[in-house]
């Protein structure tokens, strides 16, 4: 049921009352039941086996980027999970909504799970999946201990985390955005949408965008100045340079995201008039501002991806990468021309004939240093001794795809056909087809590729095929239909309809999603069997796939200081140059290693936004005002503390590394 | 490409260097520290192109001529301006690794941070007493809210300072206070800069309008 008027504000619950939980909905109802169960379940075992102590001295307060890495990952398969069970609820209402039926969401629940879905697929699962990558991988390919401002990592990963918290609080208390996932005023607006669920938007948004631009700032800091010695920019992994420009990306454009929203919020909030329809206010202001944000947003997404593919072609082909320094351009020219084409989102806004000209060529500009990038996986696979492993097939299955979203792409960077097909589910099929066959795709790669430096065992490759081939073909089934229902003209975020022989086509796309159901199960299944299998798969050189980039040189997992001695390097593909020029493990001579010590303060800070932007949303305004002033205090009291650092005596890294000169002593006679 | 290869003296390639390369704490802080005023900057273009675009939307309503007293933002230019210097001179102390004549020049720097923000909140309830509300038209929302976040960053200045001076009548003028100093300088100066940005197109450009 949709609350409609406004509710008034109490002094201590604010617009908080007991309509505001959803318990006459039963598809809510049972979400929550669920949820409120394996929650318990997972308390209940976190008690039982007293890993709280663990849990928060190990990981929650830890500054190691390796472990930040890592809960990044996990939080993007949590909200993967909450993402995709929207979707299949869309494909099930699209598929049987037909001949009267109003299928079993009504619309006010509807429009909520189609802005969550595009919210929390992009914030909370893209976006946490690749800053968890990076935060992994970036400091061991330039061989640093960790990154250029640990805690700020620690503050970054909780505030990301903050915002899925309250855009998950939003599925039981209250509602969330109808708006779509843009929330485009006058829409998100106070008068259209008077209640919370806009708010929870905000709110959800911006507390992630704290963490997401300190990330960014974060991560360009350790790679312009935490490189190993001999590590020139030119001589930098490929991943690591798309990682650089993909945050060079998010500086430059979450602070856009952030005003944006400061401005709708002010017109629900103070009643100023940015983007209202009268007194001045401009509604089309804000489609451009956001989409100012919004199209850098999706190469912040794709490009560290590019990198991925990069790394696995090449090591999956015992070659070094076909045009490396062409590879470093087009990264960056993408970086560039990102910023030249957003208004392609909107060209039936009117902006005339010449505006529309230079955001379409601009736009097809940019499919050029793309298409080089393909060519050169292309030429690196040429006369390469492939090898078939899960990353390399996720690679392939890439470069099918995602040409095929690109030439969609491009279909649509025309301003006369974009009239016809804006707003389609033909545009639909295109995002889904580069974001799904780019950036899954090669999170996918990247999983497999990665897992074991990160855990130090192999991911099980009967369950990683099973799972591939569900996804590959589930996506196809999925997304084909609607190329051919939005040519035929059906727009996007339908809940019904009228015309009962385009049933069929929605049919197969839930078919096909039914499918990709089964490749995450089948992958939930692989994380599983592999890690009961662990020793099976136990991998103890450090170097599974013959790797050539520098995280493969020390062991897996690594030492929380990474590397025992700095490596110095001397040509791309730095550990691949060290293994052919005979490079010999030193045995002794370890030191003391200066190390950045675990804080709470992150959680803290984290804990005290999620009640701020809470009390916000729910115009309880004490709350709000004691939050913000915790939030101050604890921070200013942080930067009281000096002591921040601390020493891993020589003795410990003695025995890590004997440790370690063992296994791979074992390793040689086995 | 070409390789620049580390050699040792028997002409053999090193993969180690003997001694360590140190990062020393707070290496990259400046770095860090300068991509976000440039982030910070990026919300300031934000509302100035906000400015830009709804600025002359005066909805029947004042439009600047009406409302701008330029002498009284001259004032507060001035003060603004003042601070800038009076900081500049706090540093140059700290250069000079004079304690208390630091903290004295902060202190001045505080005061005129003070006084701008106070005929920043003149101005205001002046402008909201006469009827020109942030609500009455889009001018206005971007006027305040352009203004009113400069006004914002200068108040967390102001505490950063305080806390800043606490610090260093602590801990004195060690290598992680003088960081911190050359960060809130350079944030100090950075909202300088801004202010410029908003006298020159917000108040002199409004009343050429």
């Amino acid at each position: 049921m949709a609350i409609t008027n406004p509710v008034p504000v109490s002094p201590i619950f604010g617009r908080l009352t007991l309509d505001a939980f959803p318990i006459h909905e039963p598809v809510i109802l049972g979400a929550f039941v669920g949820t409120a169960l394996i929650g318990a379940v997972v308390l209940f075992a976190l008690f039982k086996y007293r890993l709280w102590g663990y849990l928060w001295t190990e990981w929650f307060t830890s500054v190691d980027h390796k472990k930040i890495g890592i809960m990044y990952m996990v939080l993007g398969l949590i909200m993967f999970l909450r993402g995709f069970a929207d979707a299949i609820m869309m494909r099930v209402q699209q598929a049987i909504a037909f001949n009267g039926s109003e299928g079993y969401l009504n619309a006010h629940h509807y429009d909520q799970v189609f802005t969550a879905h595009g919210v929390i697929m992009i914030f909370f699962v893209a976006m946490p999946f690749v800053t968890g990558l990076m935060n992994y991988v970036v400091p061991l390919q330039i061989g640093a201990r960790d990154v250029s401002f640990p805690f700020l990592n620690n503050f970054s990963f909780w505030m990301t985390t903050a915002g899925a918290v309250i855009i998950m609080i939003s599925l039981f208390v209250g509602e969330f955005a109808q708006t779509g996932w843009l929330a485009f005023p006058p829409l998100s607006g106070l008068g259209a949408s008077p209640y919370v669920g806009v708010d929870y938007y905000i709110w959800g948004l911006q507390v992630a965008g704290v963490g997401t631009t300190l990330s960014g700032i974060n991560l360009i800091a350790t790679i312009v100045k935490m490189r190993a010695p001999g590590m020139s920019l030119m001589k930098m992994p490929v991943f690591t340079w798309t990682s650089l420009c993909t945050n060079v990306l998010i500086v430059a454009s979450f602070p856009v995201l952030t005003a944006v929203l400061v401005l709708l919020s002010l017109d629900r909030y103070v009643g100023t008039n940015f983007f209202t329809n009268d007194f001045g206010g401009n509604p089309m202001m804000y489609v451009n501002l956001i989409w100012i944000w919004g199209h850098p947003e999706v190469y912040i997404l794709i490009l560290p991806l590019f990198g991925v593919f990069s790394e696995v072609t090449s090591t999956f082909s015992n070659k070094r990468l076909f045009g490396y320094t062409s590879m470093v351009y087009a990264t960056v020219v993408i970086t560039i021309l990102s910023y030249l084409v957003w208004l392609h989102h909107f060209f039936t806004m009117g902006s005339g004939a010449s505006v529309n000209s230079f955001f379409g060529i601009t736009t097809m500009i940019i499919s050029i240093p793309t298409g080089a990038k393909i060519f050169n996986w292309l030429f690196t696979m040429y006369r390469g001794r492939i090898r078939f492993e899960l990353p390399m097939m996720w690679t392939v299955a890439f470069m099918l795809t995602f040409v095929v979203g690109g030439m969609t792409g491009v279909l649509l960077a025309v301003p006369p056909a974009d009239f016809v097909l804006h707003n389609s589910l033909f545009l639909v099929a295109h995002f889904h087809n580069v974001i799904i066959g780019g950036v899954l795709f090669g999170l996918f790669a990247a999983i497999n590729y990665w897992w074991p430096k990160a855990f130090g065992f192999k991911l099980d490759v009967f369950w990683g095929k099973v799972s591939f081939w569900c996804w590959v073909v589930g996506f196809w089934a999925a997304f084909m239909p609607l190329y051919i229902l939005g040519l035929m003209g059906v727009t996007r975020r339908m809940r019904v309809f009228d015309d009962p022989s385009i049933q069929i086509w929605f049919q197969i796309a839930a078919l096909g999603a039914f499918l990709i159901a089964c490749g995450i199960g089948a992958m939930l299944v692989q994380f599983a069997v592999s890690i009961w299998r662990r020793e099976q798969l136990r991998d103890h050189t450090g170097d599974p796939w013959n790797g050539r980039t520098l995280e493969w040189a020390t062991s897996s997992p690594p030492p929380a200081y990474n590397f025992a001695f700095t490596p110095v390097i001397h040509d791309n593909d730095a550990w691949s140059d060290m293994k052919k020029r005979g490079y010999q493990r030193p045995l002794e001579g370890y030191r003391s290693i200066h190390m950045p010590s675990s804080t709470g303060t992150g959680v803290i800070l984290s804990g005290l936004s999620v009640a701020l932007a809470f009390a916000l949303i729910w115009y309880i305004w004490w709350l709000a005002a004691l939050s913000f002033l915790g939030i101050i205090a604890v921070a200013i009291a942080h930067s009281f503390n000096y002591h921040r650092d601390f020493h891993i005596p020589a003795e410990e890294v003695v025995a890590t590394e004997n440790a370690r000169t063992e296994l791979l002593a074992a390793g040689v006679r086995a | 490409m070409s390789t620049t290869v580390i050699d040792t003296r028997d002409g053999e390639v090193q993969f180690h260097l003997a001694e360590e390369p140190h990062h020393s704490e707070g290496s990259s802080t400046m770095l860090g520290f300068w991509l976000y005023l440039m982030s910070d900057c990026l919300i300031f273009a934000i509302l100035f192109a906000t400015y830009g675009v709804v600025g002359a939307n005066y909805a029947a309503g004042p439009s600047p001529k009406d409302l701008f007293d330029l002498e009284l933002v001259a004032i507060n230019t001035a003060m603004l301006l003042f601070s800038s210097i009076t900081y500049g001179f706090a540093m140059l102390e700290m250069a000079r690794n004079r304690k208390s004549a630091t903290l004295l020049w902060l202190g001045i720097t505080g005061l005129f941070g003070l006084a701008f923000l106070g005929i920043e909140l003149y101005e205001f309830a002046h402008l909201i007493h006469e009827g020109a509300t942030p609500q009455r038209s889009a001018f206005l929302s971007a006027f305040f809210t352009l203004v009113g976040t400069h006004g914002l960053h200068v108040t967390f200045g102001t505490i950063w300072l305080v806390t800043l001076m606490v610090q260093v009548s602590k801990h004195g003028l060690i290598p992680a206070n003088r960081r911190r100093l050359f960060c809130l300088s350079m944030f100090w100066h950075f909202l300088d800069v801004i202010w410029i940005g908003v006298f020159t197109f917000v108040y002199l450009l409004g009343m050429l309008r």
